[in-house]
């Protein structure tokens, strides 16, 4: 804007302050590519804060080489604009997770293709500031800007704690503390005034906590070349066997192990580094704590007392299955409106097409592929989104942290941990972040168990198969309190609850075999999750269920209805011209018309016989046949391959093709399918069948997928896809077969 | 005394720290070091892990790591 910047550059010659207004520019430029990274303790309220500041603008990335999500978002101020990296959660800088060593390697400047940061928020719970200013400490040390965001102030004035912040900055060697409440916006003008100058902020006074360390590393930076920070030197020193410590071994010269050990024993002795790191700056965090915290916690919040109820194990457990019946009863009552209008539009929508356009590929491509093949996915929209809303509510409210808790001891009878739970409630709403959440699970074996266990959780992309089923062909009686299909749901999930169980138990039996890994877990206190949060959340997995809605789904409809069809056999066409002008000829009225539509659904079901599909489906028909399916379910399930979901598209577009009846619902279609000799082919034993089937089945390629990234080898997915699909074979056999016979 | 055997609603000040596990050192980064202030909370299901409040922070562990902590009642008898 060659015109803005005149008119800035006249008005300061106006003004006579040509000087401030070029470095005010320099200054916006430098700001604009400048990364601050947003640091905490994990349930800290960093999200929160990060969401506050950055809003909508926000994207997700990946750290290179490695799957652990990049969020970044840009906080605009009038003058400039900065990166704000939201990090993931961290104790202290000696990583113990994937997840812990990335925040690590970002703060440190570790990260390959990342610029230095030109600073960092801290944001401290100040309800928790004992383990939060031990980050702190340690983050002070890096000699970058620093600033502190102080959540959760409220909560902890209700408790008790007041803290006196004009102390705290003091302790922490002039550091600016902004105490603020994310939730409600309270201090985040301030927040905001202090990240707008946090580059050019002092770099914080050292507290002297350790004077051996500090002598130590000061006397190691005088062999090192003076590019290595002290912090690096430090870390080097304390964290054994890390990549840090072989580096600075290295650079040592040839006798650099050696060096190293020797002022190693003489800082630490005989005591492992860590620990008495720990206890050297823990030592510090309570002398400054008793200095700036006047009152201890009560222990008398609404939180706490529902906490400590809700962790006595009867009540505990109780509640636990409650939680899990409740959330099933919702996510298939609730949707139940929302379906109905969505399924009523796409048809509706279906039929204004087809009546609108002139009979033949067009018009068949538009209705049945497209409308029909999108539209039977997109009504499952309100479930997931129901299933999200609560998953993200119980994760917000710190609920699943009290079920890891709860559950470990039982998690332990199959050879898991309680953290295992985590990634596996989250596979309930899809396998793909539930695996990517094992990287909380330090132990390889424990990590490896619980992937190859998610899978057989019900995810959201089974809920639609199981709803289509379970709502044509399951009895909708009540018993007692509960409908008898919300019951064939829940036995569903318990069944993959059951499967994933056993498969964990069986692995860490036989292959994954190990001692059992440490359990510790922070339980943060019940809290009211935060709208905005829960929103973002949520809007972003809609988005990503409607992308893949929008793209894979589409993209296989469309493939599916090509298949479906192609070829075009002239000689069934001529045969129905034919049989339609004699049926012209001796009918009329309500006669003639049945008699038309009749002989055109006969014609459309021996094309689609003769499709690519239809003959992909009857080569593996007799792979199936055990099974109670038909040639069409067997094209279903070839076609549903990629992404188990697609199914529902693949049958909406082989019955609509079909035109079996007059029914313009999918349910309807699939009740009127019959065998040549005109038994049904849904009967309930072959539903179950299915049921069971896709319960099972690993019919997902994202799944696999990740599963591939996540265990670095091809040996795991391969191993997960035979073995699932294998028992998914095995459970409809049997349930066919028993219920037929 | 350890962290395995508290009695709900006292409070109790660790004394000492068997910290050559690296899982024990892991929960010392987490504070649970000498000096520390820490009262049992609850059971889980089963008895077993056990959580404990610490500076208002909530942290559960498994017995078998609670009894590397040994503790004292703070204020001596009281």
């Amino acid at each position: 804007m060659p015109g803005n910047s005149r008119s800035l550059l006249q008005a300061g010659v106006a003004s006579g302050q040509i000087t401030r207004v070029s470095a005010d520019q320099i200054s916006v430029r430098r700001y604009s590519s400048a990364s601050i990274a947003v640091v905490g303790n994990p349930n800290s309220g960093k999200s929160t804060l990060f969401n506050r500041l950055t809003g909508l603008r926000q994207r997700t990335g990946n750290y290179p080489g490695v799957t652990v999500e990049k969020h970044v978002g840009t906080v605009k101020f009038d003058d400039a604009a900065f990166e704000l990296i939201d990090l993931p959660g961290m104790f202290a800088l000696s990583a113990h997770s994937l997840e812990e060593r990335i925040a690590s390697d970002v703060v440190m400047g570790r990260m390959p293709d990342m610029e230095r940061l030109a600073g960092i928020i801290a944001v401290v719970d100040s309800t928790h500031l004992y383990q939060g200013l031990y980050l702190v400490q340690q983050l002070m040390e890096l000699e970058l800007p620093l600033l502190v965001a102080l959540t959760m102030t409220d909560a902890a004035e209700d408790s008790g704690i007041r803290i006196d912040i004009e102390a705290l900055q003091c302790r922490l060697g002039g550091v600016t503390v902004c105490p603020v409440v994310a939730t409600t916006g309270q201090g985040m003008n301030a927040l905001r005034a202090a990240i707008a100058t946090l580059p050019d902020a002092p770099k914080p006074t050292l507290p002297t906590f350790w004077e051996e360390l500090s002598a130590a590393s000061a006397e190691l930076a005088r062999d090192l070349p003076p590019t290595v920070p002290r912090i690096e030197i430090e870390r080097a020193l304390i964290d054994l066997n890390s990549e840090l410590a072989a580096e600075v071994s290295s650079c040592l010269g040839d006798d650099g192990a050696q060096k190293l050990q020797a002022i190693r024993r003489r800082v630490f002795g005989s005591e492992p580094p860590l620990a008495k790191e720990a206890r050297h700056r823990y030592a510090w965090v309570r002398d400054v704590l008793s200095e700036v915290q006047h009152s201890v916690p009560a222990m008398t919040t609404w939180g706490t007392r529902v906490a400590g109820f809700m962790n006595r194990p009867v009540p505990g457990t109780i509640g636990l299955f409650l939680v899990m019946a409740i959330v099933f009863q919702a996510v298939f009552a609730w949707a139940t409106p929302l379906m109905g209008a969505i399924e009523a539009g796409t048809a509706f929508l279906g039929a204004l097409v087809a009546s609108g356009l002139p009979d033949g590929a067009v018009s068949s491509f538009i209705a049945d592929g497209v409308i029909a093949g999108v539209g039977s996915v997109i009504v499952f929209l309100p479930q997931i989104l129901i299933l999200f809303l609560f998953i993200i509510v119980l994760e917000d409210s710190g609920y699943l942290a009290r079920a890891a808790y709860l559950m470990d001891r039982a998690m332990r009878s199959v050879g898991l941990s309680g953290q295992s739970i985590i990634p596996m409630v989250s596979s309930f709403a899809c396998a793909v972040p539930g695996i990517m959440a094992t990287r909380v699970i330090p132990d390889r074996r424990d990590r490896i168990a619980t992937m190859l266990a998610a899978p057989f959780l019900t995810c959201s992309a089974r809920l639609p198969v199981y709803a289509l089923l379970i709502a044509a062909f399951v009895p909708a009686q009540s018993i007692g309190w509960f409908n008898l299909q919300g019951i064939v749901l829940f036995g569903l999930y318990l069944l993959g609850i059951v499967a994933a169980l056993l498969t964990a138990l069986m692995l860490k039996k036989t292959a994954l075999r190990g001692p059992s890994p440490t359990f510790a877990l922070m339980l943060p206190e019940f809290r009211r999750p935060n709208l905005q949060t829960v929103f973002m959340q949520l809007l972003g997995r809609a988005l990503i269920f409607l992308k893949r809605a929008g793209t894979v789904i589409f993209a296989v409809a469309v493939v599916v209805w090509f298949l479906a069809y192609y070829p075009r056999s002239d000689a069934i066409a001529a045969n129905l011209d034919q049989q339609q002008a004699l049926a012209a000829e001796s009918l009329s009225g309500e006669a003639l018309h049945a008699a038309l539509k009749r002989s055109g659904n006969q014609a459309a079901a021996a094309q689609l016989e003769q499709s690519w599909l239809g003959r992909a489906g009857k080569v593996v028909e007799p792979v199936f046949r055990p099974l109670g399916w038909d040639w069409k379910i067997s094209a279903a399930v070839i076609a549903g391959f990629p992404a188990r979901e697609v199914v529902i598209a693949v049958l909406g577009t082989v019955y609509a093709v079909g035109g079996e009846a007059d029914e313009s619902t999918l349910a309807g279609r699939l009740k009127s399918a019959t065998w040549p000799d005109g038994r049904a082919v849904y009967t309930l034993p072959m539903v179950m069948g299915l049921l069971i089937f896709y319960a099972c089945c690993l019919q997902c390629a994202a799944t696999l997928a990740v599963i591939r990234r996540e265990t670095n080898s091809w040996r795991w997915p391969l191993f997960a896809w035979v073995y699932m699909t294998s028992i998914g074979y095995v459970g409809a056999l049997l349930v066919y077969q028993l219920g037929t016979s | 005394m350890t962290l395995a055997s508290l009695e709900r609603g006292r409070k109790y000040v660790i004394q000492n720290v068997n910290s050559s596990d690296p899982d024990i050192q892991r929960l010392m980064v987490m504070g649970l070091v000498e000096g520390a202030e820490v009262e049992l909370a609850s059971t889980a299901i089963g008895g077993d892990p056990l959580e404990f409040r610490m500076f208002g922070n909530a942290i559960s562990l498994r017995r078998e790591h609670a009894r590397q902590f040994a503790v004292t009642i703070a204020g001596g008898c009281g």
